[in-house]
């Protein structure tokens, strides 16, 4: 199987209060490739840059300094709009507190990035009944988000990063919010949809023994890349 | 597509916080029903006052003479003058002459439809045995069935020879015919009355029944057997049985096309030039349709003031939109950053928050334009006259509501816009 990267950091470095006495530097030159297909965990103590790093490859941030290709695209030059297209269509994000929006029920949470990528009202439903139907919440389709479990919700929201069918998707500390055994089953969701789907993963996770499982490990200390093996595999 | 989504949404959130949008949309609701319930009174209003001016004739001008404001005395006694003692009343030989109406008439041809001028001799009684009927017998001219509308139930207006003559003939109201002829208008026509006014009694030809118009005469209290209905005979009939030359007053029904303003003016100017050595009187004249001009601009001098109160109204309510607006989009943070981590551009993110805010003033409006409605017709009620809600300020309105949410919405929703996805991610 080639090897095609599909993340293609370089130097990145990013730094907050750019010329005040506080300024920060979070990230100092990371260099990361990602290749396609791969599941990747990032991992490394709270405060060490993992959501910002994830931040930039998300394309949700730019980088103080530095050089970032996804999909060979120049995400420096790229231009607002066209990131928010490359947030829609290429990435799907999973956050730690779902996000998903209150007011409006499961199906309408999935449809929403449908919506923005002009999928037409009954392809939407259709789309969004599959992959609910996908990650076992069929039958909470219509409920509004609170009155699902933090599982379910993720679930949800995992559903809705899909919904554009992104090449890869990035989950920030997605069970860090659940108990082990709702974890384990997010956890397998994102193992099902890289084996079958063949989607590429970046994970950041505070679990060892989930961190273990995924096919290469990334550990991030004050903003440096400071270690890099193969996972271990299933316990 | 995406708008219908948007308003959906907008609607959803709206359905989370009730109170508050109805509170917001407040002014947005005062400000609307005020404009629309003043312009559906002033509408019902204009209508009723130009439907009855309509059927006096807009197109009338009205010449009569008023006393000359006398200025030595009244500078000497400031506002006494006209006083009761020094009212004087117009003698005939006041009056305007046949001659000056001629002149008038030869002069503005073109404009001059006909002249009525009329003669009152005062009231009188139909009698013939123990029948009677209470009648006031007017003298016509030509022009005074084209000024007011008569409508000939049965025979014949005065021909022309009658007119010149001076002939002693009449038309009765079919309500005379009721009383001396139990209602039989054939045998009216032709037949002789004899009618006695003041000391006098005069034999008259009827030569036609008109339709006696109620609601002309205002109301009356007396039953229809005491009624006192017009009985016209030719203007020159009656200056002869009156002994009077000139006319103390006439209406001008003027052609088709000619400006009743220009030509009310055209006309005093005309006969003043007349007037210049009369020591009390000078002509005055005056139009229908000036009548209407002078209610028309008063009602709208209300309808402005009440639309500055509205307009502020409108302006609170639209700075409350803006507020809830800039309110409800900081509650809302995480949810603009998610939408944009998901892919949201920034466009879609300002139209889904104009859309909302237009939601709001929208719903405002209508609400606003539904109690407009109410309290005009109410009102016009009250003051008598049928509502009329004028669709073009319902549509004003509308479109007016949806500017207010545009212009109001645009800066918050601008706002929401222009954050910075992680912030927006981050925020607690
Ligand atoms: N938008 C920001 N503004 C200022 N400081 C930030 C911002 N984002 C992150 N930081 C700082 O950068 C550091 C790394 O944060 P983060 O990348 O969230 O760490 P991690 O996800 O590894 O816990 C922290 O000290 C945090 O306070
Ligand atoms: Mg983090």
């Amino acid at each position: 199987m080639e090897h095609k990267p599909v993340i293609q950091l370089q130097d990145i470095y990013k730094r907050f209060y750019i010329g005040t006495p506080n300024e920060l530097q979070v990230l100092n030159g990371i260099d990361l490739n990602v290749e396609e297909g791969e599941f990747v965990a990032i991992v490394g103590q709270s405060g060490s840059g993992k959501s910002t790093l994830m931040n930039i490859i998300g394309a949700l941030d730019r980088p103080t300094e530095g050089s970032y290709h996804l999909d060979h695209v120049d995400m420096i030059a790229a231009r607002d709009g066209e990131l928010s297209k490359i947030r829609n269509r290429k990435i799907g994000f999973v956050f730690q507190t779902y996000n998903l929006i209150s007011r409006t029920n499961a199906i309408k949470n999935v449809e929403m990035p449908m919506l923005y990528a002009g999928v037409s009202g009954r392809k939407r439903v259709e789309r969004a009944k599959e992959l609910l139907t996908m990650v076992g919440m069929e039958d909470r389709m219509h409920h509004l988000p609170e009155e699902l479990s933090g599982g379910q919700k993720q679930r949800v929201a995992i559903a809705r990063a899909m919904a554009n069918d992104p090449a890869i998707i990035l989950a920030d500390e997605p069970t860090g919010a659940l108990d082990s055994a709702t974890g384990r089953k997010v956890m397998d969701l994102f193992h099902r949809l890289h084996k079958e789907q063949g989607k590429t993963i970046v994970l950041i996770t505070h679990s060892p023994e989930l961190a273990e499982e995924t096919e290469r490990l990334i550990t991030i200390k004050d903003g440096n890349i400071t270690g890099e093996r193969s996972g271990k595999g299933r316990q | 597509m995406i708008i219908y989504e948007n308003i959906r949404l907008a609607l959803f959130s709206l359905k989370a916080n009730k109170m508050r949008a109805l509170l917001t949309m407040l002014g947005i609701i005062i400000g609307i029903s005020s404009v629309i319930a003043i312009m559906t009174v002033g509408n019902s209003m204009t209508a009723s006052v130009s439907d009855s001016m309509e059927s006096m004739g807009a197109n009338n001008i009205t010449v009569g003479l008023q006393q000359k404001a006398d200025e030595e005395e009244s500078t000497e006694e400031g506002l006494q003058f006209g006083g009761p003692g020094r009212m004087k009343s117009a003698e005939d030989e006041d009056g305007f002459t046949y001659e000056m109406l001629e002149n008038y008439c030869e002069t503005y041809a073109d404009s001059i439809q006909a002249i009525s001028a009329s003669e009152n001799m005062g009231s009188g009684q139909i009698l013939e045995g123990s029948l009677y009927a209470n009648v006031s017998a007017t003298g016509t001219s030509l022009g005074y069935f084209l000024a007011n509308s008569v409508d000939i139930l049965s025979g014949r207006f005065f021909q022309e020879r009658e007119f010149d003559d001076g002939a002693m003939v009449a038309l009765i109201s079919d309500l005379a015919v009721d009383n001396m002829f139990e209602g039989d208008d054939e045998a009216a026509v032709g037949s002789q009355i004899q009618v006695n006014i003041g000391d006098k009694y005069y034999n008259f030809t009827v030569v036609g029944v008109y339709e006696y118009d109620q609601s002309s005469m205002g109301f009356s209290s007396s039953s229809a057997q005491d009624t006192t209905t017009a009985m016209y005979i030719p203007l020159k009939t009656a200056k002869e049985l009156n002994h009077t030359e000139n006319y103390l007053q006439f209406t001008v029904v003027t052609a088709t096309g000619v400006d009743p303003e220009e030509f009310t003016e055209t006309t005093e100017n005309f006969f003043a030039a007349y007037y210049r050595n009369n020591r009390d009187f000078e002509p005055s004249a005056f139009s229908m349709s000036s009548m209407v001009e002078e209610m028309t601009s008063m009602l709208s001098t209300i309808t402005l003031a009440i639309s500055v109160i509205a307009g502020i109204a409108l302006l609170v309510g639209g700075i409350g939109v803006m507020n809830i607006m800039l309110v409800s989009i900081t509650e809302r943070t995480r949810e603009i950053g998610t939408r944009k981590a998901l892919g949201a551009p920034n466009s879609s993110i300002r139209l889904q928050f104009i859309v909302e805010s237009i939601v709001i003033c929208l719903i405002g409006g209508i609400i606003g334009i539904i109690l407009g409605v109410a309290l005009g017709i109410g009102f016009a009620g009250f003051l008598g006259t049928s509502a009329k809600p004028s669709i073009d300020s319902i549509i004003l309105s509308l479109t007016f509501s949806m500017a207010i949410g545009v212009f109001f919405g645009y800066y918050p929703a601008n706002k929401a816009a222009k954050m910075d996805p992680i912030e927006a991610l981050r925020y607690e």
